[in-house]
């Protein structure tokens, strides 16, 4: 082997010596476009080849069932609790400007609006303030929210049912500070708490990156011609830091929008959530085709939104 | 370029008041969580003096426990099998362009941006669908199939991110000195990217584990995870039983999710 391999060796170096030789032109003469070519189809084919298994189990088990959602919501529902696959109508389209289902909608974007802008006023002056720090504390202070980040979203909501409970820890410390016992549990307080908490890191995570980037002589050079504090934010941070601003808004509202673990735990039965409505329509109702037109609804806001997000050059996460 | 200066005076004060506040608000819950699970009082929120009878309680349930075997049978294959897929989906992008990469790429993104629900009635729809043609049962199946679905996408962006990180040149280098393209490979690329594979698997790990929605939607009549499990116990009415298993679930989660943050920043094995 190693033989074979010197004298491989050996020949190949008398091709680059000739090669460094020979004049550019003809160099290019000999780097046929055909052989280019071949090389190039070739990296595009084992390229492909490298991605077939993931793509092909991607398409069979995302893309086509992305596909079966769309046409069940263009079915019609049969007595059995199933859909009926030859009958194709947009009565579930139709049925979603009910007014229930209006309140529902509206409720659900108008929670999860308020969600997203308490998250973007806690995780404002936390980002920024992560972003003055040295690197040694930045990568510390990241870690600490990636960890409650990926950490068990179910049981993170269940311990506020805990602090939230009847004679909890919460109802007792305000009955302690003298407001007496309270009982945010099960109201839609206790829901917008907990999305909070939940998707917290989503809006602090693309914040931190996109005000990390920031030039700050631009804000001292603002503060040189007598920009205020505030002048020197509005005019300055803030527009610069809106790429994050937007992608930390979009990576709160869609999971708030559809979220159906937060209000199942820490809301109460009233105040239907457009999550928790869709899962009631596939494992409760057996209203398939309306479950779906609402899925299929909520996912056209989401793509719009990703496509937002992209258009404002976003690119963390 | 520079970064950003340190706001002086009040500000400064103020700003980190906030952040130890944020992390007060991280932290707090879960501290409450823990000690509330040591608590010898049938009211879970309320202390009633030290126990640590929830957690035996929890070990002779038959049915957690074997919630518990269920949910970590499909981790396990759930992170085998999506590791091997994300990290071949992080090489193809990243290193090659090929026909379709652009709808390739979109189609590993959607599963992370996709609500939860939303993705759970797809699978849902689509294995009832299925199983009506084809005659399976749902269960252990069809829940490790959802899964790794969705740890592909996360393991390939982890993998994608330490792949972007390492230059492509040390694999050109090796081939120069007559590795084959799979030495290349095998003796290079793999060991550099190994913490982000590693860092993906626990993170993969971590994901099915805690998966709560989409397990749901697909599993089986009779066939449960942990933490679906928990989910409808917790609907039925709590018991302190419920913390325990909580925290169990939770010191499961962030132990991962620490190692799999570990394991990223790692520099990798020298290639030998």
């Amino acid at each position: 082997m190693v033989g074979s391999g010197r004298q491989l060796g050996g020949s190949r170096l008398v091709t680059a010596a000739t090669e460094a030789l020979t004049d550019p032109a003809l160099e290019a003469a000999v780097a046929t476009p055909e052989f280019e070519l071949a090389n190039i189809r070739q990296r595009k084919r084992r390229g492909l080849l490298i991605a077939l298994p993931a793509y092909i189990y991607l398409l069979i088990f995302f893309a086509v069932p992305l596909i079966t959602v769309i046409i069940y919501s263009f079915a019609t529902r049969n007595r059995f609790g199933g859909a009926d696959l030859n009958n194709w109508n947009i009565d579930s389209y139709r049925e979603l400007g009910d007014d229930l289902i209006r309140t529902i909608l509206l409720r659900s974007a108008g929670l999860a609006i308020l969600t997203t802008i308490i998250c973007l006023l806690i995780s404002y002056p936390f980002a920024y303030y992560m972003a003055t720090r040295s690197e040694k504390v930045r990568n510390l202070m990241l870690v600490f929210v990636m960890i409650p980040f990926w950490t068990n979203f179910l049981v993170r909501n269940y311990a506020w049912y805990v602090i939230l409970g009847t004679d909890g820890p919460f109802s007792q410390f305000t009955e302690f500070i003298g407001f007496g016992p309270t009982r945010v549990l099960f109201t839609q307080v206790a829901v917008v708490l907990g999305l909070v908490y939940g998707f917290l890191p989503f809006m602090i995570l693309p914040l931190y990156a996109s005000i990390e980037r920031i030039d700050g002589r631009l804000i001292e050079a603002s503060r040189d011609l007598y920009a205020n504090g505030w002048q020197a934010f509005r005019n300055v941070l803030w527009p610069l830091s809106l790429p994050g601003v937007v992608a930390g808004s979009i990576l709160v509202f869609i999971p708030s929008l559809g979220a159906y673990v937060t209000p199942h735990i820490l809301g109460g039965t009233k105040g239907t959530l457009l999550g928790s409505y869709i899962v009631t329509q596939f494992l409760t109702a057996r209203n398939l085709p309306f479950g779906a037109a609402m899925s299929t609804v909520l996912m056209i806001i989401m793509l719009a939104a990703t496509i937002l997000y992209f258009r404002k050059g976003g690119r963390t996460l | 370029m520079t970064g950003i200066t340190e706001p002086r005076g009040m500000t400064k004060a103020s700003l980190r008041g906030i952040s130890w506040l944020v992390y007060v608000f991280f932290y707090a819950p879960i501290l409450v969580l823990i000690i509330f699970s040591f608590s010898d009082n049938r009211n879970v929120g309320v202390w009633g003096g030290f126990t640590t009878s929830w957690y035996a309680d929890f070990a002779q349930d038959s049915k957690l426990t074997g919630a518990l075997s269920n949910s970590l049978q499909i981790a396990v294959v759930a992170t085998l099998i999506s590791v091997v897929l994300g990290t071949m989906a992080a090489l193809a992008l990243e290193r090659f362009s090929f026909r379709g990469k652009q709808v390739f790429d979109a189609l590993l993104y959607l599963p992370v941006i996709i609500p939860d629900v939303t993705m759970a009635v797809m699978l849902l729809l689509f294995f009832t669908q299925a199983a009506k043609w084809f005659g399976f049962s749902k269960g252990f199946s069809t829940i490790a199939l959802s899964h790794i679905a969705f740890c592909i996408s996360f393991v390939s962006i982890v993998v994608r991110a330490r792949l972007a990180g390492m230059d492509d040149k040390l694999e050109e280098a090796a081939m120069d000195l007559y590795a084959s393209r799979w030495q290349a490979f095998r003796y290079v690329t793999l060991p550099l990217i190994m913490p982000g594979i590693l860092g993906g698997a626990l993170l993969a790990m971590t994901l099915s584990l805690d998966d709560v929605v989409i397990t749901q939607f697909v599993t089986g009549a009779g066939w449960s995870t942990l933490p679906v499990y928990v989910f409808s116990l917790i609907r039925k009415g709590v018991t302190p039983l419920i913390n325990a298993v909580s925290v169990v679930m939770l010191v499961a989660s962030m132990v991962l999710v620490a190692l799999s943050l570990l394991t990223q920043r790692l520099r990798g094995d020298d290639p030998a």
